[in-house]
């Protein structure tokens, strides 16, 4: 079977001004070797932090950029081939969920114009079928049918992101990138919104790829998860492998880190000190030894590579003895 | 005896719809060394209650306390110039956006050395020299060089720890963090947290942690006041508290935890959203959500009353058991 969205070693570089008139511009690797493939109603999780490279990943994704090196497949076929003939046709199949849903609908449309707006563009169907599109996917995301003709402000935060989930299913798409969905989300609200985005992918046997950073909602969600650090994908694999027994230093910290209510979820706190090097500058080598607890002289000078290690793929020199820790 | 005594703190807005209780009928007490959380979602007045008690409310704002003292002075008819020598001094604050928070224009040093200024009267070298060490104390390399920084040059956790090193400043008996580490990365806010608690370890200060993220209270918080749509509902040791949440809103909003539900189908939710200024329904607050609702709640508003350890506001409090009595 055809993976429904597929990335080969995706690679997305910008060009950055230097400091200073003169300066040489710097190339900035946002997503620097990144390859997945998920099939129909999974869910794949990136994770990581802030300038980690996973928004870029989601733009790649959806076709808003095209990658420096590397190919994407949707449902087998490469949207960048050809000149880009295919993208107006594939990006309907891949639809993107924004974080902040305050930002994400534009205020001066009704909420029905903004749900018709994708249909109107890329199919051919009359004005009442339409309406009645929209109309059911309100419902299906927990919103009433006349709720059609008020406008973005005048609902809460939570409604307004199922606003926005209902607009990125109108084409029917195969795959859905929800960028940080719920991060903007009060806890009870998360749940709904959590719950809507469960019941729809089984629905429509969505392949839904799951950027977040909240690792307690990944937990929930993910099937497969990819760790992000600096651009490079530091551990990837079966999310239920992965949170058993986490083998790169920086996967473990960040589950460290995660607070947790129920004590026995609780693991030991790997500290990590200092900050998030810039992703303008980052260290040589692995991109993680300023900050790695287990730290040796190659780790400065060689990057790992990504391998196949305990059922996963880990890219990191002493990944046996971060599993053993 | 206690630092911060509160008993039934009101705020109110005088808006062109009317008046809007944004908290109604809080009571806090808050001991030297103690780490008191207040948990709530958005719009559940727990930054507002904290900002009455530092008087950083607006004028717009009524606010009515049947007693607010800190350490036995009145703070409700203190005049300002009393009220701004406590605070800064005693009581001090860190927000929630450290970016926003600091001034853009005054080096980082200028900034802490105002407070050092202001309450203390240092002359220029003394500020100088507890600037330093106050920038060491909360983790910052190279403080010295530091001190010559602008805002935009650190980054949100470095700014978060200037943040508190202003705060600390003169040796405060209270912190209140309000949302210390929304805006932060997890790895960051694990150590902003640990910051935190070691500071009011070594000073002996007490900490008013004010968080939506339950997490966090868990790890940290000794006692937790829960706050729904202005009200306090619940107060209870934390291990208590996470173990048998009496409020049936405590009880539902733990339930909603994703790392709760990890066996579970679905998330268990709490149907409906947070009443706002218009649609707050008479009698208990939290009736139109509730699952154990009964006639009572609707028709008048629960008193907060003490049964045992607990401090409730609730006629029909969930048991051990998960059933409503």
């Amino acid at each position: 079977m055809t993976a429904a969205i597929e990335g080969h070693e995706l690679k997305r570089y910008y060009q950055v001004k230097g400091e200073g008139f003169f300066a040489k511009p710097t190339i900035l690797k946002a997503v620097d070797g990144a390859s997945f493939s998920l099939e129909s109603g999974k869910t794949l999780a990136i994770v990581g932090e802030s300038g980690c490279g996973k928004s870029t990943l989601a733009r790649l994704a959806t076709m808003i950029e095209k990658p420096t090196e590397g190919n994407i497949f949707i449902s087998g076929a490469d949207p960048h081939a050809h000149g880009g003939a295919e993208i107006p046709r594939l990006r309907q199949d891949v639809q993107i969920i924004f974080q902040n849903p305050y930002g994400s609908l534009n205020p001066r449309k009704k909420v029905g114009v903004i749900l018709e707006e994708p249909v109107i563009i890329n199919q051919n169907v009359s004005a009442a079928d339409r309406r009645r599109l929209a109309e059911t996917m309100l419902d299906k995301v927990g919103l009433r049918p006349e709720h059609y003709d008020r406008y973005p402000h005048m609902f809460s935060g939570g409604q307004r992101q199922r606003i926005a989930i209902a607009r990125a299913l109108m084409l029917k798409p195969k795959v859905l990138i929800a960028d940080e969905p719920v991060s903007a989300l009060d806890i009870s609200i998360q749940a709904q919104v959590l719950n809507i985005l469960m019941d729809l992918q089984e629905e429509m046997n969505l392949a839904l790829v799951f950027i977040s950073h909240d690792l307690s909602v990944v937990r929930r969600i993910a099937d497969q998860i990819m760790v992000m650090y600096l651009g490079k994908v530091v551990e990837q694999g079966e999310a239920s492998t992965i949170f058993a027994n986490p083998a790169h230093p920086y996967t473990q910290a960040l589950l460290g880190a995660t607070p947790a209510v129920d004590p026995k979820l609780r693991r030991e706190r790997v500290k990590l000190t200092g900050e998030l090097p810039s992703p303008l500058n980052p260290p040589p080598g692995c991109p993680f030894h300023t900050r790695c607890r287990f730290v040796q002289d190659i780790c400065s000078s060689t990057a790992p590579p990504l391998e196949t290690k305990f059922e996963r793929l880990v890219a990191c020199h002493f990944a046996e003895a971060a599993v053993e820790s | 005896m206690s630092l911060l005594e509160i008993r039934n703190l009101s705020v109110e807005f005088e808006t062109v719809k009317g008046t809007f209780r944004a908290v109604d009928g809080v009571d806090l007490s808050i001991g030297e060394n103690d780490i008191l959380s207040i948990v709530g979602e958005s719009g559940s007045g727990k930054s507002v209650s904290m900002l009455a008690v530092m008087g950083l409310l607006p004028w717009t704002a009524n606010v009515t306390a049947d007693k607010m003292e800190f350490e036995g002075r009145n703070l409700l008819t203190l005049s300002s110039k009393e009220r701004r020598k406590i605070i800064g001094q005693d009581i001090s604050m860190i927000f929630q956006e450290p970016m926003s928070s600091l001034n853009p224009c005054f080096t980082v040093g200028f900034q802490i050395g105002e407070t050092l200024k202001e309450h203390l009267g240092l002359d220029r070298n003394a500020r100088k020299k507890r600037a330093i060490e106050l920038l060491d104390l909360v983790g910052i390399p190279a403080p010295e060089e530091r001190l010559k920084a602008f805002p935009h040059q650190l980054s949100g956790g470095m700014s978060q720890r200037v943040m508190i090193a202003m705060a600390i400043a003169c040796n405060p008996k209270l912190l209140v963090a309000d949302e210390p580490t929304t805006a932060l990365d997890v790895t960051i806010q694990a150590q902003i947290i640990d910051l935190l608690v070691n500071l009011q370890n070594e000073k002996g200060m007490a900490l008013v942690l004010i968080t939506h993220d339950m997490g966090v209270v868990a790890e940290t918080a000794k006692r937790v006041v829960v706050m729904y749509a202005g009200q306090q509902v619940e107060q209870q040791e934390a291990n208590g508290l996470f173990a048998t949440p009496h409020h049936p809103y405590t009880h539902a909003l733990l339930d909603a935890l994703p790392e709760r539900s990890l066996g579970l189908d679905r998330l268990p939710t709490i149907e409906g959203i947070v009443p706002g200024a218009g649609d707050r329904p008479d009698g208990c607050l939290f009736s139109p959500r509730c699952k154990y609702v009964q006639d009572d709640c609707r028709a008048s508003v629960p008193p907060l009353e003490n049964i045992s350890d607990t401090t409730l506001r609730c006629f029909h409090p969930v048991d051990l058991e998960g059933q409503a009595t």
